[in-house]
């Protein structure tokens, strides 16, 4: 297996919860609740679950975009949560995010260029005006556009030529490390394809490492080499993708793929298909042991007593967090 | 017969007046539905879809109007109705769940008191009766607890829940036809096959016409018995779900059923995007509405728009595959 580029322990990133008139603390969200994750050099680890599973936050915790309560991140091999401002810094340009939104993540006032050339001033990486220009030029060639567009404003493009933007401005520190943040989910269908295609193509030229968290499944089996299954702020499965569809054993990564419907008239409706009773757990209060059992059709009364740790299931490279795994 | 189908629509035409110009929002639907039957709907934003079911229920936006073309449902011609006659129909016999229902449900009243208003207000039962039948529905759709549920205001329930209310809302006065816009797109992907499983119940044990309105080709894979599939306003291929699917006759069904990736595929299958962007509506081109996107363009496509005619099993608007050609792939 390649080197890893990314090793998170332990991490938890909690959110407090006031109430009253003096705020006091009265208890905290656990977003992200003690994950364990590796991202090696080059590959596309997806990440799922549904809303309020955390994985967003996990996305951002990682880039320190919002402080992490506990636990190490290792981005080749430096703790960056020790790191300082200065040394941070230097990481930051490593790294780098895509957002779902693009309508809400471009700054409207400000022209392409200059959003561009904002990454860019920061982090001093041109020196010359022309320099710049070239630079931005080239980053909007990369994603597809045509550099002429420069000097236009974020209103006068489609929601995927937008999302282009906001890719071209990740790619403008030259990263390593990319959080994909459901970068396909506010777009219209037709474009969705055009842009996953593009965040491909641009992997394999730039060699960059993705995490790219999505609630579609369908889309994280494409685009991921492996893929880690959230629930309630902890990382239930893990495995590579293929593996993962194939036999999932985790009873939460079977019935979420059983859920996903298929555009094969036959096939889905020749389906088995699991129906999950009520609803997500609360990570304000999430359930002892296993925080699945409130709604798993094979749970036991040792799941509510202890937590299944992540363990080896089937052959290689694939961990599940339960007690009594799918066949 | 002239009235055998439940609801029929007939080269309706809906316009939006905007500052840009005049939107043509539908331009030229038909289309029929029977009692127990589920019709697809599928289009991306702007296509025209919710504003087809909009035109039906009557509840266009203060910019919109029907401009052309006649909507039956039983009986009656709806655009004859008076406002009153027609909220009398609304909820009663047609009934429509939207995409939002913390949008759509009223805030400030408790959950059980809005499910039973169709009652109170049509049927003119009390307000206990009224909870009575609501506590009912909430248990029919599948929301645990119904009895104390029914006191909660919406913001206390999960996204699961409201739907679900919205639905037992809808389905209060047994409605002879439900209209589902996007019932399930806010929500995640296990609530979704709740929700789908609900309506799949409810169409099959009352006999309930369901038009579902979708941008998800697999929910429309699962549920529905014909689909119709919107592009610019205009009906672009129309037919079987099986035949659509299996051999879809419009290169826009093709492409996007060849764009989306699919659980079926194995990881890095590559996808073959559609190019270009969804239409101006405002600004639209001469010609298919398609043709500036379509692979299988020839230069008939730009000159004249297609009608919609019989292609093998389903109708496309389409000059190639009415020419006989057949899309590979």
């Amino acid at each position: 297996m390649a080197e890893p580029l990314i090793e998170v322990r332990g991490l938890k990133t909690w959110f407090p919860v006031r109430s009253g008139v003096v705020s006091r603390i009265t208890g905290h969200v656990r977003a992200v609740d003690g994950v364990d994750l590796t991202i090696s050099q080059g590959e596309t680890l997806g990440l799922v679950g549904e809303s309020g599973c955390g994985k967003s936050t996990l996305g951002r915790s990682i880039l320190r975009l919002v402080e992490p309560t506990a636990g190490e991140v290792y981005f080749r091999g430096k703790n960056i949560l020790r790191l300082r401002r200065g040394g941070m810094r230097r990481i930051r340009r490593e790294m780098a995010i895509i957002f779902q939104d693009p309508f809400a993540s471009l700054d409207p006032r400000q022209t392409v260029g200059d959003i561009l050339g904002e990454a860019l001033d920061i982090h001093r990486l041109t020196s010359t005006r022309r320099g710049r220009a070239q630079r931005i030029a080239e980053l909007l060639g990369l994603v597809g556009l045509s550099s002429d567009l420069a000097g236009r404003y974020p209103h006068e493009f489609s929601g995927g030529q937008r999302q282009r933007i906001g890719i071209a401005r990740a790619l403008a520190v030259e990263p390593l490390f990319i959080v994909c943040d459901e970068p396909i989910s506010a777009l219209d269908v037709s474009i969705q394809a055009q842009i996953i295609n593009l965040l491909e193509h641009l992997q394999e030229q730039l060699h960059l490492t993705y995490l790219f968290i999505a609630h579609d499944l369908s889309v994280v089996k494409h685009i991921s080499d492996r893929v880690a299954v959230m629930y309630v702020g902890k990382v239930v499965e893990v495995s590579p993708a293929g593996d993962l569809y194939r036999r999932p054993r985790h009873p939460y990564t079977g019935s979420l793929l059983s859920a996903i419907p298929i555009p094969d008239p036959r096939l889905e409706r020749s389906r088995e298909r699991i129906i999950l009773k009520g609803d997500v757990a609360s990570a304000l209060d999430p359930p002892s042991g296993c925080r699945f059992r409130t709604r798993c059709f094979k749970a036991q009364p040792r799941c509510a007593e202890s937590e299944p740790p992540l363990d080896t299931v089937n052959q290689g490279d694939h961990q599940a967090a339960c007690y009594y795994p799918l066949a | 017969m002239a009235f055998s189908h439940l609801l029929e629509l007939e080269n309706v035409h809906t316009e939006l007046s905007l500052a840009e110009g005049t939107l043509r929002a539908v331009d030229g639907v038909s289309l029929t539905i029977d009692a127990g039957e589920t019709l697809g709907i599928v289009g991306e934003s702007g296509s025209g879809k919710s504003m087809t079911a909009l035109s039906i229920m009557r509840l266009l936006p203060r910019s919109g109007r029907i401009v052309e073309g006649s909507i039956r449902f039983k009986d009656r011609v709806l655009s004859d109705l008076s406002e009153d006659e027609m909220e009398a129909i609304r909820g009663t016999e047609m009934a429509m769940i939207f995409q939002d229902p913390m949008t759509s449900l009223n805030p400030v009243y408790r959950t059980g008191w809005q499910v039973g208003e169709p009652l109170r207000i049509h049927r003119h039962v009390g307000s206990g009766e009224a909870i009575a039948t609501a506590t009912d529905l909430f248990r029919q759709v599948g929301i645990p607890d119904a009895r104390s549920r029914v006191r909660h205001f919406p913001h206390m329930l999960s996204g699961g829940m409201r739907q679900r209310a919205m639905i037992a809302m809808g389905l209060s006065m047994s409605p002879s036809l439900l209209i589902a816009d996007e019932p399930t797109t806010a929500l995640d992907v296990t609530i979704q096959a709740q929700i789908l499983d609900l309506l799949r119940r409810l169409n099959r044990e009352y006999g309930t016409a369901t038009i579902l309105i979708t941008h998800n080709l697999g929910v429309v894979a699962g549920m529905c018995d014909r689909v119709i599939v919107m592009y610019a306003g205009r009906i672009v291929e129309q037919g079987r779900t099986e035949d659509v699917f299996s051999h879809p006759e419009h290169p826009y069904t093709w492409s996007l059923l060849r764009s989306i990736p699919r659980l079926d595929a194995e990881p890095h299958e590559p996808l073959t995007p559609i190019e270009g962007s969804p239409p101006d509506m405002v600004h639209l081109p001469a010609g298919c509405k398609f043709q500036p996107r379509c692979p299988f363009a020839v230069a008939r496509c730009s000159r004249e728009e297609p009608s919609l005619l019989q292609v093998r099993d389903q109708l496309a608007r389409c000059w190639v595959t009415q020419a006989g050609t057949e899309l590979n792939g």
